[in-house]
């Protein structure tokens, strides 16, 4: 089954990206497949390699990158939530991209289904 | 783009599905609303079959008479009554959610259909996609 995801809370505050990450990493392993993440709301947060967290902690955004890497699923933040929120180009970690939020859309059309992690 | 973008490409156009954007949160206190908004106007350009509820806290978007000057926040709650314009015009309010503010169809800006909860859920139970803030 193809499952499109979506994040709207931000890393570390909140559960949903842990939550969101395991359930796709998941999927993934029992032969589903994941082609795309969109990130909302808060969730933009997700994407920014300036993220430095404690080391005995988990590192949820390089989570993002190598799931992307390993499992070629699109990471796409959306442009409107990113700009507000001080998102650009030059602050993504690999693997992620901006783009609109048609992304989402396509991804409730294209998917089997469309699973939404956030308040 | 990923090998499996490509995979995704496939077979994509003119599929119409049923999408439901469920309003759960009071327009001002949190962006849901607001960015929740943006995602229904973006939905209108993809053809696709849109429904708007609104349950919960979600029954104050809708009402009359808002005014953020007090709080220096953009008022969006016009933007509500522009969903004709983009051939949004399915738009359905849980009548528990609005006995319990006190709210009747008379407080709100746009024109809706008020359901009981058991009807509600037979039309969230219909849809292929559900975005829900």
């Amino acid at each position: 089954m193809k499952i499109g995801i979506m994040v709207s809370e931000g890393p570390y505050n909140h559960q949903a990206s842990d939550t969101a990450y395991l359930f796709a990493r998941n999927a993934i392993e029992k032969g589903h497949s994941v082609p795309r993440v969109f990130f909302y709301h808060d969730g933009v947060n997700n994407s920014t390699k300036l993220t430095q967290p404690p080391q005995d902690d988990r590192n949820v955004v390089n989570r993002w990158s190598k799931l992307a890497e390993d499992h070629g699923v699109d990471l796409v933040v959306c442009v409107a939530a990113g700009m507000r929120r001080g998102i650009t180009d030059d602050i993504l970690a690999p693997g992620f991209r901006i783009s609109g939020l048609g992304q989402l859309v396509e991804a409730g059309i294209q998917c089997d289904r469309l699973v939404t992690f956030g308040d | 783009m990923s090998d499996m973008m490509d995979d995704m490409d496939e077979g994509g156009e003119g599929v119409v599905k049923k999408f439901m954007f469920v309003n759960r949160k009071a327009p001002h206190g949190t962006i849901y609303a607001l960015e929740g908004l943006e995602v229904v106007l973006i939905s209108a350009a993809f053809d696709q079959d849109v429904s708007m509820v609104f349950v919960d806290d979600g029954v104050y978007e809708l009402i009359k008479g808002v005014n953020t000057k007090g709080i220096e926040v953009k008022d969006f709650s016009k933007t509500y009554r522009a969903l004709e314009g983009y051939d949004i015009e399915k738009l359905y309010v849980e009548k528990a959610s609005m006995d319990a503010r006190g709210l009747t169809e008379d407080d709100l800006i746009v024109d809706v259909t008020v359901l009981d909860s058991a009807e509600m859920a037979n039309l969230m139970a219909e849809q292929d996609v559900v975005i829900s803030y």
